[in-house]
């Protein structure tokens, strides 16, 4: 798992994820409260931010958005005991939420309860099939648990029997709870993932619109893959300057931060791990006309710290003689 | 009658849960992987674990199993590069013994070639293949072996063919049990109990080989089982196995055969043979009594020796005895025999000899090898068995 460009870092064992979103839609009022308190917390208040989520409480006790994030406010101050129990009671009362299994299973985690962590996460993901940091978040949790396994076969010291894997915290409860399988138009704001491995965005298919549009000749399309290729490349030579370069000006951030907040992330994720090799495989382009391009492909990312593999698409743009990235989509 | 019925069902059940091994519940996580049944191999494997939480090759296919969940596996074992390499080869070779085992256990047909006869108080024999890490144990079915059980084995560190003190390797040869050592007198290593083989036979003394203290044993309490290659040369069974085998030893009765790689035969060969050896055998105990000290002597090798006897001696010998006497009576019962593994053509003939003569008489125990020379059955060694 890769490293946040979020700011909160406080369980232990490993940086957190924080994930963005809308939040329940309660009385216009409370949500208010509600929201000022969110931003006291990633203002790194959480005090001030405990407090007022209590306000809100005090006039809604049974309000799940202020409940999460007062669970969330908890887990943070480290008060891991009584933010298992507003989560656990969320679970109890909202079973089709899935946010708070999830953050249900970061704690247990964190405390080396990965049995408890699994069973959480799966719940997660039966209330919600497309739920991306969940399934992430398993991911990890099935690793932890495989090298505890490996552990016990080999007969290792529990501390040096894999990589320490960090757990996606998430931040709000998404609108409306989903119940309904697969492609969903969840998630659209879910995670300050990793671009290799982002949350399930909402599937517009732009390739219907495109297939009328293809007419420019093969050389726009060899440039774009050519630009694809310098990309990865770029970003597998740890270049973060030249990797970032690839990214237009208006290049629209996955979770819509701004820019200085995203490549200020992104040099921070190709900094961490001591080696990265990201490879495209089987890239498809579609032009549309001469100065846009859509190009999908089978993004392997890999570093000495994680293997993905995933579908991605890059939107990109000619400005000045240069393809530019413009959004970047992945799915699972 | 309906509970009746259920109560039925659930005995089955319970004895059916009896009678599947570990390694056959392992073998059942490898199907239903191989049948791409994940979540099913993942639960057999947590529940088997359960019950036998000291079997690490079941750990390591959790580990696996849970790691597939999260990337793709680039091997079995699949473990951080860090780990010692000898404990994870331990474990895949365990695993790859076992499942060999059960996909290759000999057809009914198949029998090994060493046990050409085994004597009516004789229950079991039992033959240790090195390369399969397995002991197979056979029932005395009117003489002739048949299969009831095998089990995965350890080994000797440095394989087999043992012949010094110290050589870590397991002996190949045709032996048998000499003890029974109980779990209280020995320490927590040898598990469940102990039984010794008789290492260094007769031939294996005539051969120079050195060494004591070959024994099959169990395990330690906080293992379920061993490498294939882990032993000083001992032969090491899992607890639960070692019970179930030493059950059915007999001291100093039941043959051990250790063999790299067990031949195997059929039943019509195995009687060609045994036949064969038992006419020689028959042969010579009719020109012992015959007192035709040179037709009775024809049977013993140029290669003879025993107990410090050459041909030479033995012959002279047996011209002295033989003469002094006016009648020999010689009786055999209870024959054993038994092929030894690597070499050409030598059997391993134990049988009670009854002696009668006008002077002396005597009931023994007898052992003889015997070795084909020049397409005749003769004796290499006798001696007491």
């Amino acid at each position: 798992m890769l490293s946040s460009n979020a700011p909160r870092n406080r369980l232990r064992g490993g940086v957190i994820l924080l994930c963005a979103l809308a939040f329940f839609a309660a009385a216009p009022a409370r949500a208010d409260e509600v929201q000022e308190a969110q931003k006291l917390l990633k203002s790194g208040q959480s005090q001030q931010a405990l407090e007022r989520v209590n306000r809100a409480l005090a006039a809604n006790p049974k309000d799940p958005q202020a409940r999460f994030l007062k669970g969330l406010i908890l887990t943070e101050q480290g008060k891991q005991q009584d933010a298992i129990e507003i989560f656990t009671k969320l679970t109890q009362d909202h079973p089709n939420l899935p946010e708070p299994y999830n953050n249900l299973a970061v704690i247990y985690a964190s405390q080396g309860q990965y049995e408890k962590a699994r069973a959480a996460l799966e719940q997660s993901i039966r209330t919600h099939p497309s739920y991306a940091t969940a399934y992430e978040n398993l991911g990890d949790v099935y690793a932890k648990l495989a090298s505890q396994a490996y552990g016990k076969a080999l007969q290792l010291d529990a501390s040096n029997t894999g990589a320490q894997n960090k757990l996606s915290l998430v931040r709000e409860l998404v609108r409306e709870p989903i119940a309904k399988p697969a492609p969903t138009t969840t998630a659209a704001k879910e995670a300050p993932k990793e671009p290799a491995k982002p949350p399930v965005l909402a599937q517009k298919a732009p390739e219907k619109k495109a297939a009328a549009a293809e007419k420019p000749a093969g050389d726009s399309t060899a440039e774009v893959l050519k630009t694809v290729n310098g990309w990865a490349q770029a970003w597998s030579k740890k270049d973060a300057d030249t990797y970032l370069a690839y990214y237009a000006k208006d290049f629209k951030a996955p979770r819509g931060e701004g820019r200085a907040d995203w490549e200020k992330a992104r040099r921070a994720r190709i900094a961490a791990p001591k080696s990265i090799s990201v490879g495209v495989e089987s890239p498809k382009v579609t032009m549309r006309g001469a100065q846009q391009a859509s190009v999908s492909f089978r993004q392997t990312y890999r570093s000495d710290k994680l293997t993905t593999k995933s579908r991605k698409t890059l939107e990109l743009v000619k400005a000045d003689g240069r393809w530019l990235i413009k959004e970047e989509k992945a799915a699972k | 009658m309906r509970r009746l019925a259920l109560l039925v069902l659930a005995l089955t059940s319970i004895s059916m849960a009896w009678a599947t091994t570990p390694e056959d519940r392992l073998s059942s996580v490898f199907e239903a992987i191989e049948a791409n049944q994940i979540d099913v191999a993942l639960k057999r494997v947590d529940a088997l674990i359960a019950d036998y939480p000291n079997f690490r090759l079941a750990h390591l296919v959790r580990g696996d199993l849970l790691l597939a969940r999260a990337r793709p596996l680039e091997t079995f074992g699949n473990v951080v590069k860090t780990v010692p390499r000898e404990r994870l080869d331990g474990l895949r070779d365990e695993a790859l013994a076992r499942l060999r085992a059960q996909r290759l256990r000999p057809t009914e047909d198949r029998l090994p070639r060493y046990v050409l006869q085994l004597n009516p108080e004789q229950k079991h024999a039992l033959v240790v293949d090195s390369r399969r890490s397995r002991l197979y144990v056979y029932a005395n079915d009117g003489g002739k072996p048949r299969l009831i059980a095998d089990y995965y084995v350890t080994l000797g560190k440095n394989g087999i063919d043992k012949t010094r003190e110290g050589d870590q390797k397991t002996p190949v040869g045709v032996y048998h049990v000499t003890a029974n050592l109980p779990r209280k007198k020995l320490t927590d290593f040898y598990g469940a109990g102990a039984f010794p083989i008789n290492y260094p036979n007769e031939w294996d003394r005539r051969q120079g080989r050195k060494g004591h203290g070959i024994w099959l044993h169990g395990v330690p309490s906080n293992v379920y089982s061993r490498p294939p290659r882990a032993s000083d040369g001992c032969i090491v069974l899992a607890n639960p196995d070692l019970e179930s085998v030493g059950q059915r030893l007999q001291i100093g009765l039941t043959p051990v055969i250790i063999a790299d790689e067990i031949e195997w035969s059929d039943a019509g060969s195995l009687e060609t043979e045994r036949s064969g050896l038992a006419a020689a055998l028959e042969q010579w105990r009719a020109d012992w009594q015959s007192r035709d000290t040179e037709r009775y002597l024809a049977h013993y090798s140029q290669r003879f020796s025993s107990l410090g006897q050459d041909y030479a001696a033995w012959g002279a010998h047996k011209r002295k005895v033989n003469a002094a006497k006016s009648w020999i009576k010689v009786g055999l019962g209870r024959v054993t025999m038994l092929r030894y593994p690597h070499e050409r053509d030598m059997v391993v003939v134990t049988f009670d000899q009854d002696y009668r003569s006008d002077g002396l008489s005597n009931v023994m125990k007898k052992r003889q090898y015997w070795a084909k020379e020049a397409g005749r059955w003769k004796i290499l060694y006798e001696g007491p068995g």
